[in-house]
């Protein structure tokens, strides 16, 4: 009688599919890695590896446009995470710590707003709400509608990490005599650092990597990273945009990385 | 009967490893057609393991395992004719009461039509027809637990096993469902294989009990068995409550052996196989087999002094100093005889033995 | 203050109850006024006549909504029958959805079920490798998206280099291109749901079925994908609903014949040729039926939570 075990759990293919899933979601990436670093200024051809096209990023004909389009993508998400990682950490602490009120699901459906409604629906909005108070549009603008949409990317893991802090140790604070600001401050606050690094981090990358928005709302002559990206690849893909993609495409796998660490030592502690 | 061999189940040689870990130590046994079977043991004995593997959801690494005589090693779950009761239920969520007690029997391929036929009839057998339009959620623990045992008891299965099947009830239903469980069993003529960790569980329902421990059989019995003749510490312990004494034996005549504890008094009990003169070993007495009085009323009377009493609801029980011994529990029922029984604290009193009280076990 | 100190004992506290209103300010004005004031205005502007080069004239007029679903005529003067054009896309994007939410489905599933059946120290590496692409900038994927699949790419290099087709497989400008790069947008979307159903799911409800003389396969349809509904169901809508106003994958992959809603919207905001109360009006049209949909999942959740 054939021997061996019959578990239930393993369903035959499903294996293969996820690594096959994994093929999909990775080789583009790899791909354009790859060629990023090809000599051939053909996109079609290999002739062996070079940083010709990081060079030419930093000192090209086009350097001037990446790099001022590089500056307004780091001080945008920069100021837009820090804002909205502060907003949303006020938000998660009235919503989780402030008892039942009669706001609290109608919060809590705003904060999410910007994750329900379509992104190109946010864009167009945005635009016509600038244009009709007669906003100029600039950096400025753009600065505006990204600390919106990250709002409710910071919001997720600030208020699942404070949902894992019991409230008795705010209470235990307070039966030592700490007032409610120093409970906040001095326990609550630094138990929750974990989930509002992972929230910033989190909103940091969203507003580097918006398209949509930005290009409804930014002023003529302005540019963030993915505009000039997209504006250059409506003129064909070049070595030198794969160039751009790769380090962009690092740091973003550098922080996330780096916010997966974060909490995944959390954990274990 | 059916086929080559009155034996339900056979457990031959069966071992089970996870890697490193031996979960079942060479384990043989045998349980007979229409018997009510009981493995008995601590958490992690290794009881839930040979369930598992009756059951086929857990292989066997050596070995065999044997339904009326022909092996099912090697064959899936669904293809063995063998029901189990879950220790949560499992009762499927999404499904009503009835279908939940269908599915079995329409997964072997009955029509819809008479898988709920069979299920009502099930049903009322448990006294639940008038929940069988219900969702599991919208019922009680205990009638959870019924369903559970509907659904396995459906497809009229060769032999049903019970994980721990009562562990979420409380205490007045369990008892309930213990008698239910034991007519059930009467009435249906299924073997019924129950694992449970509450040993008197075990005692009030079974047939015979299989006492596991680390992953071996420390004694297989019926409850009486079990209970008066422990063969080892283990069981002595986990049976029941008990006075473990160390003892060395003088000398044996006749069957009875003399032996001798610290502070010089003496007991004689029966004599077991396997222990001789000179041995030190222990020595089990049931407390509820001693008791107390201000005179020796035998040459052997232990001479102690009562610490404390605790009132236990049935019983009370007297926690006492033996001189230049151990501490030692009696246990008195709490009845005007039990109670004429029972000494304040600090009185010198002389601890009496009835018959069979005392046992010597190997290790 | 040591004695006032509150004594519930429920996952929430209202230690904070005080402060709330100052708390949940800066949200309120922040969202209020980019959020819900802008789909407001956008909403007035739907219904107002466009101005040529952009803007528009404030002056009532159902001209948009009448422009999306009448027909009257190369002049203008026929009475209304329905225009097609609009709806078409329309009707394009929610089938491009749909089968992109299919596709993802079909490989989510899997994946998901996959991963949360993994040791559990193993699966978060899992979760992990599945979401690492999705961070990565959404227009950078998609140009590597169709830097891999385009005519001369390195996927078609490889297929004729290796013999296996002797003609490049056109991909990029078809729907299929689309649906791609769409399940490679919110793939995520798709296995995280699920997969924290699969790993909620009591694989005793499985055993019991497998007792109960199920097969395997039978156990998953019966069983397990029943238990695990509703994580597809979230899953489903949470790629269906990005993808149905998306607007990178259909403009770099799918190419003219394959526009969608979100280009057409895009299209009205750009230069000469925009219109911005028909580009309104269709953003809420699109933003109507974003809102049904999620409605009605919101009270499916309600329903088979209560």
């Amino acid at each position: 009688m054939a021997k061996g075990k019959y578990d239930l759990r393993v369903y035959p293919g499903f294996r293969a599919i996820t690594l096959l899933c994994l093929v999909i979601l990775y080789s583009p990436l790899i791909v354009v890695m790859a060629y990023s670093f090809n000599a051939s200024p053909s996109i079609t051809n290999w002739e062996g590896l070079s940083l010709r096209w990081y060079a030419d990023v930093f000192t090209g004909p086009e350097s001037a446009k990446f790099k001022a389009a590089a500056r307004n993508s780091f001080v945008i998400a920069l100021i837009a995470a820090t804002v909205a990682t502060a907003i949303a950490t006020l938000s998660a602490t009235a919503i989780l710590r402030g008892g039942k009120f009669r706001l609290r699901t109608v919060s809590f459906g705003l904060i999410s707003l910007p994750l329900m409604v379509p992104e190109i629906v946010t864009a167009v909005a945005t635009l016509i709400f600038f244009n009709a108070i007669g906003f100029d549009r600039g950096l400025l603008t753009i600065l505006l509608a990204h600390i919106t949409f990250c709002i409710p990317f910071a919001y997720l893991p600030i208020s699942a990490r404070m949902q894992g802090i019991e409230a008795t140790y705010e209470q235990a604070a307070m039966d030592l005599y700490a007032t409610k600001r120093q409970a906040f401050t001095r326990v609550l606050l630094p138990l929750m650092a974990p989930g509002i690094v992972s929230g910033f981090i989190l909103a940091f990358i969203v507003s580097l990597d918006d398209f949509i928005i930005t290009n409804f709302v930014k002023g003529a002559g302005v540019e963030t990273l993915p505009t000039a990206i997209f504006g250059a690849v409506k003129q064909g893909i070049k070595p030198n945009i794969m160039a751009i993609s790769t380090m962009l495409l690092g740091v973003s796998v550098v922080m996330v990385t780096l916010s997966w660490l974060i909490s995944r030592k959390d954990r274990k502690t | 009967m059916t086929s080559k061999t009155n034996d339900a189940i056979e457990v031959r040689n069966a071992v089970k490893r996870y890697g490193d870990f031996t979960a079942l130590k060479r384990v043989s046994l045998t349980i007979s057609d229409n018997e009510f079977f009981t493995l008995l043991g601590p958490s992690g004995c290794g009881k839930t393991t040979l369930l598992r593997m009756i059951a086929g959801f857990e292989d066997v690494t050596e070995g065999g395992i044997f339904l009326f005589g022909e092996e099912i090693e090697g064959l899936p779950p669904h293809k063995r004719p063998i029901n189990t009761v879950f220790q949560n239920y499992a009762l499927f969520p999404h499904m009503t009461v009835l279908d939940n007690v269908g599915f079995g029997l329409e997964m072997l391929g009955k029509s819809k039509s008479e898988a709920r036929k069979r299920a009502g009839e099930v049903l009322e057998m448990v006294q639940l027809s008038q929940f069988s339009a219900r969702k599991p959620s919208q019922l009680s623990g205990g009638q959870q637990q019924r369903v559970a045992l509907a659904r396995a008891l459906a497809p009229r299965p060769k032999v049903l096993l019970l994980d721990e099947p009562l562990s979420a009830l409380d205490l007045k239903l369990r008892k309930a469902m213990q008698i239910e469980l034991k007519h059930l069993q009467k009435e249906t003529g299924i073997t019924f294989i129950f694992v449970t960790h509450d040993q008197e569980e075990a005692l009030t329902m079974s047939d015979r009990v299989a006492v596991m421990s680390a992953g071996e059989v420390q004694q297989l019995g019926d409850a009486r068995d079990i209970y008066e003749r422990p063969r080892n510490m283990f069981v002595a312990d986990f049976i029941g409550e008990t006075n473990l004494l160390e003892v060395t034996v003088d000398r044996i005549e006749a069957g009875r052996a003399a032996c001798h504890l610290g502070g010089g008094h003496r007991l004689t009990c029966d004599a077991v196989d396997g222990i001789g003169a000179g041995a030190k070993v222990h020595m089990s007495l049931r407390p509820e087999r001693l008791f107390l009085s201000s005179a020796p009323t035998e040459s052997e009377s232990l001479k102690a002094r009562v610490r404390e009493n605790i009132f236990i609801g049935t019983d009370i029980s007297t926690i006492l100093d033996l001189d230049d011994g151990p501490e030692f529990r009696v246990r008195a029922s709490n009845s005007s005889r039990g109670t004429s029984r029972v000494f304040e604290p600090g009185t010198e009193v002389f601890v009496n033995m009835e018959q069979g009280a005392a046992r010597l076990l190997v290790d | 203050m040591a004695g006032g100190a509150a004594t519930g004992g429920s996952s929430t506290s209202d230690t904070y109850a005080e402060a709330r209103t100052w708390l949940l300010l800066p949200a309120w004005v922040t969202l209020g006024i980019l959020v819900l004031a802008p789909v407001a205005i956008m909403l007035v502007y739907s219904f107002l006549t466009k101005e040529f080069r952009g803007g528009v004239i404030w002056e009532f007029s159902l001209g948009a909504y009448d422009q999306f679903f009448c027909n009257r005529g190369l002049f203008g003067d026929e009475p209304c029958s329905i225009e097609w054009t609009y709806i078409q896309i329309f009707w394009r994007s929610i089938w491009q959805a749909g089968a992109a939410t299919l596709l993802s489905l079909a490989i989510g599933f899997p994946t998901a079920y996959f991963i949360a059946t993994r040791p559990p120290r193993q699966r978060t590496l899992w979760v992990f490798l599945v979401t690492i692409p999705y961070w990565v900038n959404l227009l950078i994927r998609t140009v590597s998206m169709k830097f891999l699949l385009r005519d001369e790419g390195p996927l078609n290099d490889f297929l004729t280099g290796t013999g296996l087709l002797s003609e490049p497989l056109a991909i990029v400008n078809t729907n299929f291109a689309v649906q791609l790069g769409l399940f490679y947008s919110y793939l995520p979307f798709m296995v995280l749901p699920i997969y924290a159903a699969v790993e909620r799911y009591n694989f005793a409800l499985s055993e019991a079925a497998s007792d109960l003389y199920a097969p395997r396969w039978t156990v998953l349809r019966r069983i397990l994908l029943p238990s695990v509904k509703p994580g597809i169901i979230a899953g489903c809508i949470l790629v269906f609903v990005p993808s149905l106003g998306s607007f990178l994958a259909p403009d770099l992959l799918g190419g003219a014949r394959n526009f969608m809603i979100g280009s057409l919207i895009e299209e009205q905001f750009k230069g000469n040729a925009g219109n911005w109360p028909f580009g309104a009006a269709a953003s809420m049209i699109l933003l109507t039926m974003v809102l049904i949909i999620l409605l009605i999942f919101a009270r499916q959740q309600a329903k088979a939570e209560g």
